[in-house]
């Protein structure tokens, strides 16, 4: 068949035709709009990848060095763009290698599809070559998933799959296809799914909820707002933005939700937990009445729960029924899609300035500053800190750049320091914290906004778990930046090592290659920086340079990252040093 | 919320798919707690699986397990209920040997006493059945372990609850 034919076909779904199993799945992934998804081919998965051969027009195949660097790339590319996630491999050792970015999705809510191939249905159970129970091992970490036998089970198998892992509060789902059902011909229609009875993605939004959440709200004295992904993964931004504004609550971000209100906002007042902003941790436990939405009180954002705003109303706004209660009891809970229920909140509030409320936050701030950020930012000591990096490049690129960190220091300090002017600006493991995760991550999320400029941060220590995926950058001439910091230490464990295990550093301590000559291996530019006086040339080179470019900065080896909620501690007793 | 650990029992209505038992017992596996017991069968609404979990854990932990219950997408919908809201049977077979019931023996007495019957008979063995609550069915274990028993198991708990399930009407009001 021409490929004429085929791509007339390809947009045609409501007719039927006679088909095999592997040309399902690309016509089913063509129906579902899919432009691009990653991979890497094996036995059991390769009619489908020979089906991609023919129709690589329609649909962009990009071949990871690791299956592991394909989820991740499929997260980065649905979280930029709100779009499923794609990515495919082959059974056993293909599938399991998906599994770390599949829990990394799953605990961040990140709209993902993976198929894997299978072996033939007449094999499974038989420990066949390169047989796993992927099913089985993905189902704790799975939105949804399912093994198809039959190739007329494909259609529905994949509408499905979109259906769940978009809807809802978004997360990861499996399709695992046998061979036998890939070379199987049948008669092929696509339908999209609509609705599935078992399954209610959105909470009918309950408006005397939403009533008494308004009334606790207008009544309040010292609001405090913290928002979470829920904002951005519900579009709600504008609604949010317009909440915010009419009643003038200060507005705190967990590490997800990052981004989805400008940095530069007034009443944007940082980071909540663990190594987040000061005035919002301190302040949790002084305001009278906390607005939750869309974030779900994860411990790294409560501190001790026994000590977490317990003087406050809690108004939890929310999609997943499961989160209400699940940490923090609350008062008013009101389910249901962020947008919906902000706009509908809107017409409710009152329009309120709250001037002292906001001047407590102000006076903390300086505190903050004086003993941390000033340091942080404008060191007067020899070493480069990580945080005057991430200044130098909010400078250059104005706050338009999506960073995409990886996990630890490097991480807290770029989701800290970083300026945002878009939604979906900050795309980083928070839930699974998954070193490795940045580079390939920064792969799908150029792919999918190629407009943006999309700059991959990572220590020398997560860099070094999917750098594999250079080779991705290399074939694909992907034009990310990737920022190395390097400290020559896995540097948050290190830290740790500092303050509660009386500096013994237990395995912490790396011995680097020249990350350069690496880089230049994939001919991809690349450059090292010791000195201050070096960084901002540096930077405008990378941002200036068309296609990929590496900067590995070397920063102080000892650095730290404050404020600081130690395990177990309360919110309200960050330390600042 | 009440923190002390009592026994509740789970009903779940769901689709009848593959991999539903691994996701449901993956929810327990996963918080650490031990299921009592555990049924799956047909329920009263035509393609509607019904699974019947006993558990023991505080209201404050069953509630959140609940929600998680609920949050898979084939799950129709699940409840915890204590003992007095639901009405409950176990079911219990002995095999026993065949020389008991002869000469002077008790057995007659012992099965009409417990509610229990003899399912079948032959030269080597018997087998009783007994239904009724967990109580009744270790009362009668007791007895029947002093003459030897030769092999016994008793089913999970099904149930039914005194209240109304309303499933029905979420299907019908999905369907419209």
């Amino acid at each position: 068949m021409n490929t004429e034919t085929k791509t007339k076909k390809a947009t045609d779904t409501t007719k039927t035709i006679r088909i095999s199993g592997s040309e399902a799945v690309v016509r089913s992934l063509l129906a579902e709009g899919v432009d691009t998804l990653y991979g890497y081919p094996g036995g059991a998965i390769m009619p489908v990848y020979d089906e991609l051969y023919k129709f690589q027009d329609k649909i962009h195949h990009v071949l990871t060095r690791h299956e592991q660097g394909a989820t991740h790339a499929a997260q980065g590319y649905a979280r930029i763009s709100g779009k499923v996630g794609v990515c495919i491999a082959t059974s056993g050792p293909g599938a399991t290698n998906l599994i770390t970015g599949i829990a990394d999705a799953q605990i961040d809510s990140t709209p993902m599809v993976c198929i894997t191939g299978q072996v033939a249905s007449h094999l499974l159970g038989s420990d066949a070559f390169q047989e796993t129970d992927i099913v089985g091992i993905s189902t704790p970490v799975t939105k949804w998933n399912c093994q198809v036998t039959k190739a007329s089970q494909i259609p529905e198998a994949i509408a499905k799959a979109f259906y769940i892992a978009k809807s809802g509060r978004p997360g990861p789902v499996l399709v695992d296809i046998t061979k036998d059902a890939q070379f199987e011909e049948f008669d092929f229609k696509y339908k999209k799914c609509k609705g599935i009875r078992s399954y209610n993605p959105i909470p009918k939004l309950d408006h005397k909820a939403l009533e008494a959440a308004a009334k606790l709200i207008n009544e309040a004295k010292k609001p405090m707002i913290v928002w979470g992904q829920g904002v951005i993964l519900g579009e709600a931004e504008s609604q949010f933005k317009a909440v915010v504004e009419k009643a003038g609550i200060p507005a705190a971000w967990t590490i997800l939700g990052a981004s989805a209100m400008p940095t530069s906002h007034p009443l944007n007042i940082g980071m909540v937990g663990m190594h987040g902003n000061y005035a919002p941790n301190v302040l949790t436990n002084q305001c009278d009445v906390l607005i939750a939405i869309g974030m779900r009180f994860d411990d790294r954002v409560t501190g001790d729960l026994s000590r977490y705003a317990k003087q406050a109303k809690v108004v939890h706004f929310e999609i997943d029924p499961a989160e209400i209660d699940k940490n923090v009891k609350t008062d008013v809970a009101v389910l249901g899609d962020a947008k919906e229920s902000l706009a509908a909140l809107l017409p409710l509030l009152e329009e309120k300035t709250h001037p002292e409320w906001h001047q407590k936050f102000k006076d903390l701030y300086a505190i903050e500053y004086e003993k941390v950020i000033k340091n942080d930012l404008h060191p007067t000591k020899e070493g480069l800190t990580m945080a005057e990096v991430l200044n130098e490049i909010n400078n250059q690129t104005k706050g338009d750049a999506a960073i995409v960190s990886d996990v630890g220091q490097h991480q807290m300090i770029a989701c800290r320091y970083a300026n945002f002017n878009k939604t979906r600006s900050n795309i980083t493991s928070g839930g699974l914290g998954t070193m490795g995760f940045g580079l390939p991550a920064a792969i799908g999320a150029k792919m999918a906004a190629p407009d943006r400029e999309v700059i991959s941060i990572s220590g020398d220590g997560g860099y070094q778990m999917t750098i594999q995926e250079l080779g991705t950058i290399f074939q694909q001439k992907t034009p990310v930046k990737i920022v190395v910091l390097n400290n020559e230490f896995l540097g948050m464990v290190r830290q740790w090592q500092e303050l509660f295990f009386d500096k013994r550093y237990a395995s912490t301590e790396m011995t680097n290659p020249d990350f350069v000559a690496i880089a230049k291996g994939y001919s991809i530019a690349a450059q090292k920086v010791t000195k201050r006086e070096e960084l901002k040339d540096a930077v405008a080179k990378m941002i200036n340079t068309d296609g990929p470019y590496f900067l590995e900065v070397c920063v102080e080896k000892e650095g730290k990252v404050f404020p600081m909620i130690e395990t177990g501690a309360s919110v309200s007793d960050i330390r600042l040093e | 919320m009440n923190q002390e650990n009592k026994l509740y029992t789970v009903t779940i209505y769901t689709e009848n798919n593959i991999g539903l038992l691994n996701r449901i017992s993956a929810i327990f596996q996963r918080r650490h707690i031990n299921v009592e017991s555990i049924n799956s069968s047909v329920s009263e609404i035509e393609n509607v699986t019904k699974w019947i979990m006993v558990v023991k854990l505080s209201e404050e932990q069953i509630k959140k397990i609940i929600g998680q219950i609920e949050k898979q997408v084939e799950v129709i919908k699940a409840y915890y209920h204590t003992e007095d809201e639901i009405i409950y049977q176990e079911s219990c077979i002995f095999k026993m040997k065949s020389d008991l019931l002869f000469g002077d023996s008790q057995f007659p007495d012992i099965i009409k006493e417990n509610n229990a019957r003899i399912v079948i008979v032959n030269k080597q063995f018997f087998v009783i059945e007994k239904s009724g609550k967990k109580e009744e069915i270790d009362d009668l274990y007791k007895v029947l372990s002093t003459y030897g028993i030769m092999q016994f198991t008793r089913s999970g708990r099904i149930a039914i609850t005194k209240d109304e399930m309303k499933i029905s009407t979420m299907l019908e009001a999905f369907q419209n």
